[in-house]
């Protein structure tokens, strides 16, 4: 997975290193580009990071497949965030706001209309977000660095408020209960006659969050390979360029926007099904610093990054933690050493690694080659 | 082409162009020189919408573009270079090109990208390399590459010269003049290295403080020794 994904990955920087000497006729290359088609490529590579996972599913212990669950809901989230603040050059602070507005309309779904098919319900969701995300993302246009940060701060802040503030019909602070959708009998038959074991509750919603956020995946790095990632590159790296070529900077700003926000509705969504809970607890400030911290970790505008991001969010809050209780620290202090140590990472990565890790490694990778073209 | 007539523009209490009037014919060079802080820029920045002017108009093939919106302007046949080479960075050199064809539907737009190599060669050699790392020649080859892309009949061109060899600027310059005998493009060049320009140019127009000083062909202006000793310094 990761090779191919760094292939594609939308960051300039990519083509220094893996296109080290120009070659071809227009036409050899053009041949070349219809072999390797994106949306095949990436097609295959989700293919075969999902025999990946499901062998990663399958063998560990029920523990690590749910932490891989949770992964799962954040991956989209954070995927989409990327390609909004790496590509597209504006921050957010409020894209867990956003996972909420997914959340909460999975859940409000699954209450009161019984029997909807789950994966409508998570379409519906996304939609929902992404309305949410057109307006603050029309706001946003207008808005540069700091002030954009801040109106979405207040976005982060504010929204789940409303949960209080309409508590009967959105649970108020007990957040509502999600009851998980459960594996059709085909597939669980099927399961059945493969493995020779049941498949459980748990271990199916791990799946599932997983199909849905490589299908999330492989849409968003065919969009920032295509003309729209293309524009929204260019609206990033020099404004007047991109407008006097005739793109019309609000227009991009608002799409990405969206783009951002649909990922993040879908991120929701799944958080909702897989904790089977939603609450204004679940989707605090924190997410979303937490969503923004993974992004500069694994790379700005790097899908790997993004994988890589949301690996580091979730098995190393549960290390970290487990570190504190075998230091003999009791279970409230323990869990307060994580934010400590992401933001100890955080300042670390900025200061010696500020394209994050996949930057990093691929800006090594590509001097050394450069390095290596010149001693030849 | 091209007519500017009474164009008024302020950032805040300052008027950087004062009621500048010109017309910019097609196959033709007009260049605007004067020195720093005569309104040379602002002229070029209003006349494509990214400044916003007091009053006055621009009128291109007689229909008036005043209020256009910048975006629509490459579709109504405008190209602006701006100064300082507008490449995006991280983008590759191919990318920036298709770019300047965005707006186009027909299928020549890529026989036109081979085309752009054919008369910037270095930038054939460096299609699939990120614009961040040409050098500044490199850049100006691309932007003016990228802006021709669009297939403008007015060019805006910002200083092309600027921060370039003087071999690599009349290289630049070359090209523009023999585009522009061939295609009937009409250029606007904004210019303080006043000899080259004049040099290349049909027309030459002294800005001084947001107004339009003198107006004369090309070569007499070279040959004002009084002009050049006040207002274009060589």
């Amino acid at each position: 997975m990761s090779t191919n994904l760094s292939k594609q990955d939308p960051t300039g920087d990519s083509q220094v290193g893996t296109t080290p000497e120009v070659t071809g006729t227009p036409s050899a290359d053009t041949a070349r580009r219809r072999i390797g088609s994106t949306l095949v490529r990436n097609g295959l590579l989700m293919l075969l990071a999902f025999v990946g996972i499901a062998l990663l599913l399958e063998t560990l212990s029920p523990f690590r497949v749910s932490q891989l669950g949770v992964m799962a809901y954040y991956l989209p989230a954070i995927a989409g965030l990327t390609v909004l603040t790496g590509l597209n050059g504006q921050i957010s602070l409020g894209h867990g706001a956003l996972m909420a507005v997914g959340g909460y309309t999975t859940a409000v779904l699954l209450e009161r209309q019984e029997g909807l098919p789950f994966l409508l319900v998570l379409l519906i969701s996304a939609v929902v977000a992404g309305v949410v995300g057109l307006v603050v993302g029309a706001a946003a246009a207008r808005l540069h660095g700091p002030y954009l940060a801040g109106a979405t701060l207040a976005l982060a802040v504010g929204l789940p408020g409303l949960a209080l503030k309409f508590d009967e019909f959105l649970g108020g602070d007990q957040g509502l209960r999600v009851s998980p959708p459960r594996a059709p009998d085909g597939i669980e038959s099927f399961y059945e006659s493969l493995m020779g074991d049941n498949l459980s509750g748990q271990r199916y919603l791990a799946y599932y969050g997983w199909i849905i956020a490589l299908v999330v995946l492989l849409l968003l790095s065919n969009l920032v390979n295509s003309r729209y990632g293309r524009h929204w590159r260019a609206v990033r790296d020099d404004e007047v360029a991109a407008e006097l070529a005739g793109i019309d900077l609000g227009r991009m700003r608002v799409q990405a926007f969206v783009v951002s926000a649909v990922c993040a509705g879908v991120g929701g969504s799944l958080l909702a099904v897989v904790t089977r809970l939603i609450a204004p607890t679940s989707v605090t400030i924190v997410l979303s610093f937490g969503l923004l911290t993974a992004i500069v970790i694994g790379g700005l505008g790097s899908l790997l990054g993004a994988v890589i991001g949301a690996a580091v969010l979730v098995f190393m809050q549960q290390i970290i933690t487990d570190t504190g209780l075998d230091a003999g620290l009791d279970a409230s202090q323990a869990a307060n050493i994580a934010p400590l140590v992401y933001g100890v990472l955080l300042i670390v990565v900025m200061l010696a690694a500020p394209r994050g890790l996949v930057g990093t490694v691929r800006m090594a990778w590509s001097t050394r080659a450069a390095a290596r073209r010149a001693g030849a | 082409m091209l007519e500017i007539s009474d164009l008024v523009t302020a950032y805040g209490p300052v008027k950087a162009l004062d009621g500048v009037s010109m017309t910019v014919p097609a196959g033709k060079i007009t260049a605007v020189l004067g020195a720093n802080g005569a309104g040379k820029t602002s002229l070029l920045r209003t006349v494509s919408g990214l400044v916003r002017s007091r009053s006055g108009q621009v009128r291109l093939e007689g229909r008036d573009i005043t209020r256009a919106p910048v975006e629509e302007m490459v579709r109504l046949g405008m190209a602006h270079v701006p100064e300082g080479r507008g490449v995006i960075a991280e983008l590759t050199v191919e990318e920036n090109l298709r770019l300047g064809g965005l707006f186009r539907k027909d299928k020549d737009a890529v026989a036109q990208i081979e085309h752009t190599y054919e008369l910037f060669p270095a930038l054939g050699e460096r299609r699939k390399r990120a614009a961040h790392t040409l050098s500044g020649g490199e850049r100006q080859q691309l932007v003016v590459g990228r802006a021709l892309l669009a297939r403008p009949k007015v060019l805006l061109l910002d200083e092309p010269s600027l921060g370039l060899a003087p071999m690599v600027v009349n290289q630049i310059f070359g090209l523009v003049r023999d585009l522009v005998d061939r295609t009937g493009l009409a250029v606007l060049l904004v210019e303080q290295n006043a000899k080259s320009a004049l040099s290349i140019a049909d027309t030459g127009i002294v800005l001084s403080l947001g107004k339009v000083v003198a107006t004369d062909d090309a070569k007499v202006l070279a040959a004002d020794e009084q002009l050049r000793h006040a207002y274009l310094g060589f």
